[in-house]
């Protein structure tokens, strides 16, 4: 089987949602990678370095640059006709391209695989993670996202695929992109940090998250998240939500701070290797899934672990 | 313009999904069941432009079960003016649902759909996509944010990493995440109007489609269960336990 994998960049490097992508592909058959955007040169070579990687189609024209699905969608459906599956990371990149395409083609796409079982047969999450349905497609061609955090992570190097040009497809000129507010930061990002401090509703505010949850992150160098309630009650932006309607993560080692642990933040980190909860109430759910807990005020708890630590 | 705003019956979000002893599916037997939250999104936001003057017309759709009736009537004692039955007991995946609201938009011309980015019951995210392909209209998925300016549609979308805005040609596809708005509750004044609200019955064969599943489900069994691990006493036991597997400053 001929596989063509969505390789996520930000324009100057290959995202390490991509790298889990490979490795799930590399299961069906051979891998073939497409790198779409404008300018992705560098994005390309860094992408045939990828070890077990066969082809790097590169389409670059200025209306893939802003990974609009009106514009690549089409242009990925003509390179299926040469492959027998798509396969795109979960991201919202993903998910949003991944279906359109599966439309085209007239495929019944399967969302966020968590295995591979066999050549048409898959696992994936339904119902929030509640329940994990065994599926197989009867279509011709598959058209898959992958959960990046079910898949080791392929190696950057030891590749050598070949890079070939695509010049199919342009702008069909039904949308385009205005602007974006991406924040900026230093610190690892959330889908791919080895350590993650969340904290949740029971820290307030969001001085008391700055005040409270900050210092720990920075003295692990980890990644900030949070529940759906304390980004609903605005203490941290939307991007830190950890859950099924955030982000899934898997991290080494994953602090819940001030977290309850309902249903749909589980959903989101009950892959991590180490799970960690602080929280006054003995009862809280998320001691139901923590390695370690400790049921203590997360006030005193915290900085005193950030001291120590 | 007209709004088209499909709406699906699932098991209420507050209900804890339990996986049947057979490994068929999730039981829905005697269960509540209510509006797929993100489509009720869906509805308020179409309300709302409806309110700014904008739209002219709301239509909420469903393809399900002779029951899927008590979410239409949701949908419009929330302030939908008619609805459409696409009445089925079969489960319809994400593919054929595209090509029945396709064939309604076919015969609606609505200026936007207005979908749910996912259904909370099978998770897919996919239906809004697939209709904008299949329609060939542009797609503004998962907007926290939905400006109507003329011709055109201005999406905020909710992105890793932060907000993206696009601007789309109309008519588009919409599909709403969390943060698009807060979904009023119906008045019993309004759930008593909506009971005379225009709502039609048909068949997905009367729209020419085609439900046979593409995807078959093997099993569905219930998901790892992660054991419950050890309470420390106080802080310096969980530092020496975070030290132990490496982790410290």
């Amino acid at each position: 089987m001929k596989t063509l994998v969505w390789v996520e960049h930000d324009g100057k490097a290959v995202k390490d949602a991509t790298l889990a992508v490979v490795t799930a592909a590399s299961k069906l058959g051979e891998v073939h990678l497409l790198v779409a955007g404008s300018g992705v040169d560098a994005v390309a070579k860094e992408a045939a370095q990828i070890a077990g990687v066969g082809k790097v189609h590169v389409a670059d024209n200025a209306a893939f640059g802003h990974n609009l699905p009106e514009n690549i969608a089409p242009l990925v459906a003509d390179l299926m006709g040469s492959h027998d599956a798509f396969l795109a990371p979960a991201t919202t990149t993903g998910k949003n391209i991944a279906p359109r395409v599966a439309a085209l083609l007239d495929v019944m796409q399967i969302s966020e695989i968590l295995s591979v079982e066999g050549p048409k047969t898959f696992t994936r999450p339904i119902y929030a993670g509640n329940a994990i349905a065994t599926v197989e497609s009867s279509d011709a061609k598959l058209v898959l996202t992958v959960r990046g955090t079910a898949f080791e992570k392929a190696a950057t190097s030891g590749g050598s695929g070949t890079v070939e040009a695509v010049s199919a497809g342009g702008d069909t000129g039904i949308s385009s992109f205005v602007g974006a507010e991406i924040a900026k930061s230093e610190r690892p990002e959330l889908t791919s940090a080895k350590i993650i401090v969340s904290g949740g509703r029971a820290l307030g505010s969001s001085e008391k998250y700055e005040e409270v949850i900050v210092p720990l992150a920075d003295k692990l160098g980890a990644a900030l998240g949070a529940s759906r309630a304390a980004v609903d009650a605005g203490y941290v932006p939307n991007d830190y939500q950890v859950g099924q309607t955030g982000k899934i993560v898997a991290p080494q080692v994953y602090f819940a701070i001030g977290i309850s642990g309902a249903i749909q933040h589980l959903a989101g980190m009950k892959d991590s290797k180490t799970i960690v909860a602080i929280n006054k109430d003995e009862d809280a759910p998320i001691f139901q899934v923590a390695d370690f807990g400790l049921v203590a005020d997360l006030f005193n708890a915290v900085p005193e672990l950030t001291g120590k630590i | 313009m007209k709004i088209l705003v499909p709406v699906k019956r699932v098991l209420d979000y507050n209900v804890k999904p339990r996986v049947k002893s057979d490994g068929t599916g999730v039981d829905l037997a005697n269960v509540k069941m209510s509006m797929n939250p993100f489509d009720e999104i869906g509805v308020e936001e179409a309300i709302r432009l409806k309110e700014k003057g904008i739209a002219t017309e709301i239509i909420a759709v469903s393809v399900g079960p002779a029951k899927a009736q008590e979410t239409l009537r949701t949908a419009l004692a929330m302030g939908a003016d008619r609805a459409i039955l696409v009445q089925t007991d079969d489960a319809v995946e994400p593919l054929a649902l595209a090509k029945i609201f396709k064939a309604i938009a076919d015969a609606e011309q609505p200026g936007l759909v207005i979908l749910g980015k996912q259904a909370i019951d099978d998770d897919n995210n996919q239906t809004g996509q697939m209709l904008a392909a299949l329609t060939g209209w542009a797609q503004g998925t998962f907007a926290s944010a939905v400006n109507v300016d003329g011709d055109s549609v201005n999406v905020t979308r909710e992105v890793d990493g932060g907000l993206e805005t696009v601007k789309l040609k109309l008519p588009a596809i919409v599909t709403t995440d969390l943060r698009l708005n807060e979904p009023r509750y119906a008045s019993l004044p309004n759930i008593m109007k909506a009971k005379s609200k225009p709502l039609d019955t048909k068949s997905p064969a009367d729209y020419g489609v085609d439900t046979a599943p593409r995807v078959k489900t093997v099993k569905v069994s219930e998901p790892p269960v992660r054991s419950a691990g050890v309470k420390v006493a106080d802080v310096d036991e969980l530092v020496a336990k975070l030290k132990a597997l490496g982790v410290h400053s």
